[in-house]
């Protein structure tokens, strides 16, 4: 008997169809993945479980939960449905918590509502969920803000709201992409142990290929709103019967070419960062004691020689970031000195920046927010062409950023759109293409792919595989994803708390990590190999 | 990974489309073009003469030769109301453009520069924004006498800091944008990314503030000639208008309800074009209806 039975499922938003007959069963106690790239609709498919669809949206099929015909529900039944026996984890852990209340009265608010407990039943419960999902009172009290929490306590909070009523069926909507690889481990660990407490139903949807086959026994794979294959994980992913499928496994583990890799020692450093150190102000704990700064990043050394690949790797808020600024000369360190091609850059005026500042340029996150949307591509992307000790004449820039367009992979004719014409993928590509137009010596990337699809992802990293190749471009590769430096890098670092605590051959590292934060990190980051096998030993 | 999905940005067509689709703004607009109009024909025609006094025409209630009646004088209301839209529209455009033109620069470089300039602008615009503005026309009246010229710079000055705090905070939105970032790393300075990328990003924000203290400009206008502050006699105006009509509002109601209605009428169309392009331009504020 499943518990959830969803049947020749479609959905319309308006005149565009997002589903079309999606098919899904969970059983108690089973995990089922929900695999996609983005706009295939996996989203979409938890909301008609939920019955949280959007406006305008009609859904035609059946879902059938614990014998309920939810398509066809009254909003009342929904609502007590809600949080009681299906139950919500969401993605961004910063915006699923109402800031202005405790997570104690997040907690008991559902508790009291559904099986209408008072106050102090509602808060003794709470304080057991909370308790379970790792959060004791000791030392998380109910009486603390969610600004109080970081990112995977709050998703922990999140949990806790979630299965304070032991729900039949969890959904988790990407419940861990906003978690760095080893908070992500831990919350994957703590889903896993309550569906086994509880028997409880667990629909996982996710991006991460790795992260589904860690943790499903059966997994369905969306496509364009149409399910592509469904089945067991082992045999699915072993078997890859589907040309889908293995497209998507193969980006997953997708590593570039690389004909010439870069061999260390072998020229003078095109980089060297000496010493640096960077502190933040603290807060002041007390009235008669000066505030404690807060050491972003303490006393770290490291050299990138011309046309080496390095990565930089760590756990969020470890300061990869802030190094990278002040690398960047976007931030200034409080010590240290950083030299690029011998000359140091810091301590010095912006006016003595711009030789370096034309030979190191910027690729980051987020393809969204790193442009103007105002602007237009020719102008966004010769932005850094004013660097130039000549400046181009207006023909001479256009012909700079379409050379620089092709190079990318995008067309001149693009030069005339604006930046929310183009796909998140391409928009990286747009990225690249202005850190590349003054023909620089060293790009600064920090997380360039962590926001894009795998297919999409395997491109862009054939692209700067082929950058590097073709123009002798170093890179300096920030990331929290192991597989990206694995694909990339030829030197791996591992920083924690600000320092750098390792380096070496990106193999080496990432295979036989000898310090233990760099150990933590390895065990925790999903590798879609080690899952599979893993998944073969179990499923037999 | 945070996903940050920016609207997308609408097309002329698209802005243009969804303008005619707004109620407000399309009355809003009507209104307003019509307030022009008037003021723009009453350059080169009006009914009758504003100048002249025919003292036997005098408090004459509405009718077909005089729409809107006389005043105390014989002089034709609807005549005085198109001289004093124009008056009204150069004083508040012209306020508005001193409060726009110092008070975005202000701001947007309080905004670039943060720390202690940040702290020291803001804090004489509070100074300056606390001021009543009827106070500071006084004062300016004091000194270079009453007279339309001066109630502009009133009125301006009392613009500047409004305009500086909305240009501020628009700018203090965009700057830890990643692009802003993508743009010092290419090595341009606070002047050239305040011009480029901050300011055509906060132009609707600061377009949609300037129809709002047009209006205000307008009141605030027809409150200083009210009081004798503003345009002098014999140039009308609708606060003087309302002055004159104050004494006699039982024997000619007439000559105080036309050019109340005036003001109404275009404060009202004013702000319901602000509010217009304030929802076609920006996704957060548009309502569903």
């Amino acid at each position: 008997m499943s518990l959830l039975k969803i049947e020749n499922l479609s959905l319309t938003i308006g005149a565009t169809p997002i589903l079309r007959g999606v098919e899904l069963t969970i059983a108690p106690g089973e995990v089922v993945g929900l695999v996609g790239e983005s706009g295939s609709g996996k989203s979409m498919t938890a909301l008609t479980i939920m019955r949280l669809l959007p406006h305008l949206a009609r859904a035609e099929g059946r879902v059938t939960f614990d014998g309920i015909d939810i398509l066809a529900a009254s909003e009342d039944q929904m609502c007590a449905l809600r949080g009681d026996d299906i139950g919500m984890v969401f993605q961004e852990p910063m915006t699923a918590l109402n800031p202005v209340k405790t997570i104690g009265e997040q907690v008991a608010e559902g508790i009291r509502w559904h099986i209408k407990a008072g106050r102090a039943e509602a808060e003794d419960r709470a304080r057991k969920i909370l308790d379970r999902v790792g959060l004791p009172e000791a030392k998380f009290p109910l009486s603390r803000y969610p600004h109080e929490l970081s990112g995977g306590q709050r998703q922990r909070v999140v949990i806790a709201i979630a299965c304070a009523l032991k729900p039949k069926l969890l959904i988790a909507d990407e419940p861990t992409t906003a978690l760095d690889v080893v908070l992500q481990a831990q919350i994957l660990d703590l889903l896993r142990d309550l569906v086994s407490e509880n028997r409880m139903g667990l629909l996982l949807i996710s991006h991460d290929l790795a992260v589904v086959t860690e943790m499903a026994d059966r997994l369905t794979i969306l496509r364009h709103g149409e399910v592509m294959e469904a089945g067991d994980t082992a045999r699915t992913l072993s078997e890859q019967q589907h040309p889908y499928t293995r497209d998507l496994a193969l980006a997953s583990m997708h590593v570039p070419a690389r004909p010439k890799p870069h061999l260390a020692g072998s020229a003078k450093p095109l980089l060297e960062v000496e010493n640096v150190g960077r502190d933040y102000p603290g807060r002041r704990i007390s009235l008669f004691r000066p505030a404690q700064p807060i050491r972003a990043v303490d006393d770290v050394s490291l050299t990138i020689e011309p046309a080496q690949s390095v990565a930089l790797v760590g756990r969020s808020g470890c300061g990869k970031s802030t190094l990278a600024r002040m690398i960047l000369a976007l931030d200034k360190p409080t010590a240290g000195t950083i030299r690029f091609r011998g000359e140091a850059i810091t301590g010095r005026p912006e006016s003595a920046l711009r030789p370096a500042r034309r030979d190191m340029q910027v690729v980051f996150q987020d393809p969204y927010g790193s442009f103007d949307p105002r602007q237009k591509v020719e102008k966004l992307v010769a932005e850094p062409l004013h660097l130039l000790e000549k400046q181009p004449a207006k023909a001479e820039s256009r012909e700079m950023v379409a050379h620089a367009l092709n190079e990318v992979g995008l067309g001149s004719r693009d030069m005339d759109k604006y930046p929310h014409e183009f796909s998140g993928g391409q928009r990286q590509r747009l990225s690249i293409a202005r850190a590349i137009i003054t023909r620089p010596k060293l790009v600064v990337a920090d997380e360039p792919v962590s926001a894009l699809d795998v297919s999409i992802r395997a491109q862009i990293l054939d692209l700067f595989a082929e950058l590097n190749q073709k123009l002798g471009i170093a890179y300096l590769f920030i990331t929290h994803d192991l597989t990206v430096a694995r694909a990339m890098a030829d030197e791996v670092m591992v920083m924690h708390e600000g320092k750098i605590v390792e380096r070496g051959r990106a193999a080496d590292v990432l295979d036989r990590p000898r310090s233990e934060p760099a150990q933590a990190l390895v065990a925790a980051a999903p590798d879609l190999h080690r899952a599979i096998a893993r998944k073969m030993q179990e499923q037999g | 990974m945070t996903m940050r999905v920016d609207l997308p940005e609408d097309t002329l067509a698209g802005v243009l489309a969804k303008a005619f689709g707004n109620r407000s703004f399309l009355i809003g607009l009507v209104i307003t073009l019509l307030i022009v109009a008037v003021a723009l024909v009453s350059f080169v025609w009006t009914p009758y003469d504003v100048t002249r006094l025919v003292i036997a025409d005098k408090t004459q209630a509405p009718s077909a030769t005089h729409w809107f009646g006389t005043d105390h004088f014989g002089r034709d209301i609807l005549s005085m109301i198109m001289v004093g839209a124009r008056n009204s529209i150069a004083v508040a455009l012209v306020a508005v453009g001193i409060g726009m033109g110092i008070g975005v620069p202000l701001g947007a470089f309080a905004a670039a520069r943060g720390g202690l300039v940040d702290e020291a602008l803001m804090r004489v615009n509070d100074l300056v924004f606390a001021f009543p503005a009827l106070l500071s026309a006084i004062m300016i009246t004091a000194i270079f006498g009453p007279g339309a010229v001066n109630a502009i710079i009133a009125i301006g000055i009392f613009n500047i800091p409004v305009f500086a705090r909305v240009a501020r905070a628009g700018a203090l939105a965009i700057w830890p944008r990643e692009f802003i970032l993508a743009a010092r790393a290419a090595g341009k300075g606070m002047m050239r990314i305040s011009v480029e990328h901050i300011l055509p990003n906060i132009a609707t924000l600061l377009l949609v503030q300037g129809t709002i203290q047009f209006a205000l400009g307008i009141l605030a206008e027809a409150g200083l000639s009210y009081v004798g502050l503003g345009a002098q006699p014999p140039m009308p105006s609708w606060g003087r208008m309302l002055f004159d009509a104050q004494t006699r509002m039982v024997m000619a109601p007439w000559m105080a309800i036309f050019p109340g209605m005036a003001i109404v009428v275009t404060v009202l169309g004013l702000n319901l074009l602000g509010d217009g392009i304030a929802d076609i331009l920006d996704p957060k504020s548009r309502r569903r209806r």
